[in-house]
């Protein structure tokens, strides 16, 4: 085979030269347009409904006859949408803010201090994984409300301000940091958190930003605790208050599709920022070439 | 700067040791290059030093000052790296400056010994550059430039060269030489490169399985190595060994090499041994064409041998050969080429050779 040349899109040949040379080709890209009309198509329902008005929306059509911004200026006038979306953004940032910072200082240490039971202590942390958040959150519960935490800030963001997942993550990557680095900044008189903070950290910045964007994804759409740890409306975070806009008997499909519409804007920003730093592979660059 | 002293220096890793008692006074200035086969223990004694290990048992003096317990950064020493560490994220300049940043010195200060450190390099144009564009060789130098702005007594390095390129390599060596004796700055310089160890040390150590096995100047441990480990691991290609029977007979000694070939000793190398090892340098085992040889000159025996297989090196050619059951490496002419299977003459200058006693001690007469 011609190598990287036979691209599909090689400017100078024909495709259909191209898939004749290479037939695993059509079954790659017939796969991928697949998974992505199965993805997309819910996304693009979602965003066309959100445009409808009430009496069109149980009919099949993906654009709206005739648009309307009506939702938007109802769910932000007429509901507390504006006062959710705050609140998700600050539990699911500050959330995120916590685990980066104490899984990284955690999983670092596991890495790279010896110890007396640091396995004990990595396998307990490491045990927490197995645990499904359903059997949990009866006892968050029973802690919630004998401190006090229902209906907070804190009482939604406490069970995940520190991840075993996270430790175990960052664990990984800091074991994969070369001592020397370590040593080379103990010898200059940094102060082990400053070489943990200065040094350690930027050399680990694809596993942070992975990190970031699961623990933000995962707490944005977070539905379960924050709905039983909050019963006064004005602390609902998104999901929750989408929840709510299903009645007993009838749903409001159009509301709820143009609040969800702007639930995704967020996740969209967090994964174009941190995605840049997952791409470049910073471990290595300073080592030997 | 500063001299420094290590007496029963020991390190103990849980229940295995493997650091058994170093001992080693180093003086005010000078290089010292230790070396030895991998896992002998070089990076583990060379980071007690630094700080970077804990001491098991034993006493570490930087200048007249027990530094056991001293952080890192108060002993007033400075390492190179193997894989450099620099950090990725920051400027060369960063990278030179950090010690002195993390200090909170003055910041002309830095400045000033940044740019005079960098010039010395030759790096004064690469200051604004990430590591991750710089040549491995260039990056080498940063390393260095990190450990000479912040003025040390003890220079540390672990084979700071290994990650180069053969060429590259020597002419950082040239570099580090010629560093020393501007700075003149005490120095501990870990390779198991015999050559780096030949050409940068005021001395050399020797070690294995965590103990000194020779401390010299690199003409004494090239000439008298104190035993078959150390005349093994110094000079290339290496020392060929013969385990030879002997036969004493009144203050002359003989050791049989083969039939009609045997090297004379004196008696007091003997001594009361079945067997000696007699070691002989490929240099000082002249292979010739079968005979064309000169005149036997006294203390050389010449005996026949078939080549294996002949290398040619250029100014030399290095022949492998048996001869009297023992398989040999000689050195021809550059210009002779024998082939394998070939009758050659091995000549061997015994006043040269080296006698040990089995179990690995040098024998003197
Ligand atoms: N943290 C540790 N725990 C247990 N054993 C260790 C540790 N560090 C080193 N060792 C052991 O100590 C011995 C000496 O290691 P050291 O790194 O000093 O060898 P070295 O002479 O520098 O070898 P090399 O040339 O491969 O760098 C080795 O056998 C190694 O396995
Ligand atoms: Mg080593």
């Amino acid at each position: 085979m011609s190598g990287p040349a036979a691209s599909l899109f090689d400017a100078d040949r024909p495709w259909r030269v191209a898939l004749a040379e290479r037939p695993g080709l059509v079954v790659a890209w017939t796969l991928l347009v697949i998974g992505a009309i199965v993805m997309m198509t819910p996304l693009a329902y979602m965003i066309g409904t959100s445009f409808k008005a009430p009496h069109e929306v149980y009919e099949i059509n993906l654009l709206p006859h005739e648009p309307t911004f009506e939702n938007y200026i109802f769910i932000f006038e007429k509901t507390r949408f504006g006062l959710w979306f705050v609140n998700s953004v600050v539990t699911s940032a500050l959330v995120t803010i916590s685990v980066l910072f104490f899984d990284a200082l955690i999983g670092y240490t596991l890495a790279k201090f010896e110890f007396r039971g640091r396995e004990f202590v990595f396998i307990a942390i490491l045990s927490t994984l197995m645990i499904p958040t359903e059997m949990l959150i009866v006892p968050w519960y029973v802690m919630a409300k004998n401190f006090g935490w229902l209906n907070s800030y804190w009482g939604i963001m406490f069970p995940g301000m520190m991840t075993g997942f996270g430790v175990f993550l960052m664990r990984q990557f800091f074991m994969g940091v070369p001592d020397d680095y370590i040593h080379a900044a103990r010898i200059d008189g940094l102060s082990e958190f400053k070489i943990w903070w200065k040094v350690a950290m930027p050399l680990v910045t694809p596993a942070l930003s992975a990190l970031g964007i699961f623990t933000f994804l995962g707490n944005w759409t977070a539905f379960l605790w924050p709905l039983i740890v909050t019963n006064d409306r004005a602390l609902y975070t998104l999901p929750v208050g989408l929840a709510s806009f299903s009645g007993e008997n009838l749903t409001d499909w159009e509301l709820v599709m143009a609040g969800a519409t702007i639930a995704t804007l967020p996740t969209l920003v967090v994964f174009i920022v941190f995605q840049r730093y997952i791409i470049r592979g910073v471990v290595l660059a300073g080592l030997k070439g | 700067m500063a001299s420094l002293s290590l007496q029963g220096l020991v390190k103990r890793y849980g229940h295995t040791q493997v650091v058994h008692g170093i001992d080693l006074e180093v003086a005010d200035g000078e290089f010292i290059v230790l070396v030895g086969p991998s896992g002998c223990g070089k990076s583990t004694t060379l980071r007690m030093i630094a700080g970077l290990e804990s001491v098991t048992a034993g006493t570490l003096r930087i200048g007249d000052k027990v530094v056991n317990r001293l952080e890192p950064k108060d002993r007033d020493i400075a390492m190179v790296f193997q894989n450099y560490a620099l950090y990725p994220h920051m400027s060369v300049f960063k990278n030179i400056a950090f010690g002195l940043l993390a200090a909170k010195r003055p910041k002309d200060e830095i400045e000033t010994k940044v740019k005079r450190a960098a010039e010395m390099l030759g790096l004064t144009a690469y200051l604004d550059r990430r590591p991750s564009e710089l040549s491995g060789g260039q990056r080498q130098r940063v390393a260095m430039g990190r450990a000479i702005v912040r003025d040390p007594s003890v220079f540390l390095f672990d084979e700071p060269l290994s990650n180069l390129d053969a060429q590259l390599r020597g002419q950082v060596r040239t570099e580090i030489k010629r560093l020393h004796q501007t700075l003149r700055t005490t120095t501990i310089y870990v390779t198991h490169d015999q050559v780096e160890a030949m050409t940068l040390a005021d001395r050399i150590v020797i070690m294995r399985d965590g103990r000194i096995e020779q401390v010299g100047t690199p003409l004494d441990v090239f000439h008298t190595p104190a035993s078959i480990f150390v005349a093994g691991f110094i000079g290339t290609p290496t020392m060929n060994f013969m385990t030879l029977p002997a036969a004493r007979d009144g203050v002359a000694a003989t050791l049989k090499l083969g039939e009609g070939a045997v090297i004379p000793v004196s008696s007091a190398i003997v001594g009361a041994r079945e067997r000696v090892v007699a070691g002989i340098r490929p240099d000082d085992l002249r292979v010739e064409t079968a005979g064309t040889g000169a005149t036997l000159r006294p203390g050389e025996v010449r005996f026949e041998g078939t080549v294996i297989i002949a290398e040619p090196l250029g100014t030399a050619t290095q022949v492998t050969l048996r001869a009297h059951g023992h398989e040999l490496v000689g050195m021809a002419d550059g210009r002779l080429l024998p082939a394998s299977g070939e009758t050659v003459a091995v000549t061997v200058d015994t006043k040269l050779a080296h006698f040990f006693d089995p179990d690995g001690a040098r024998l003197r007469g």
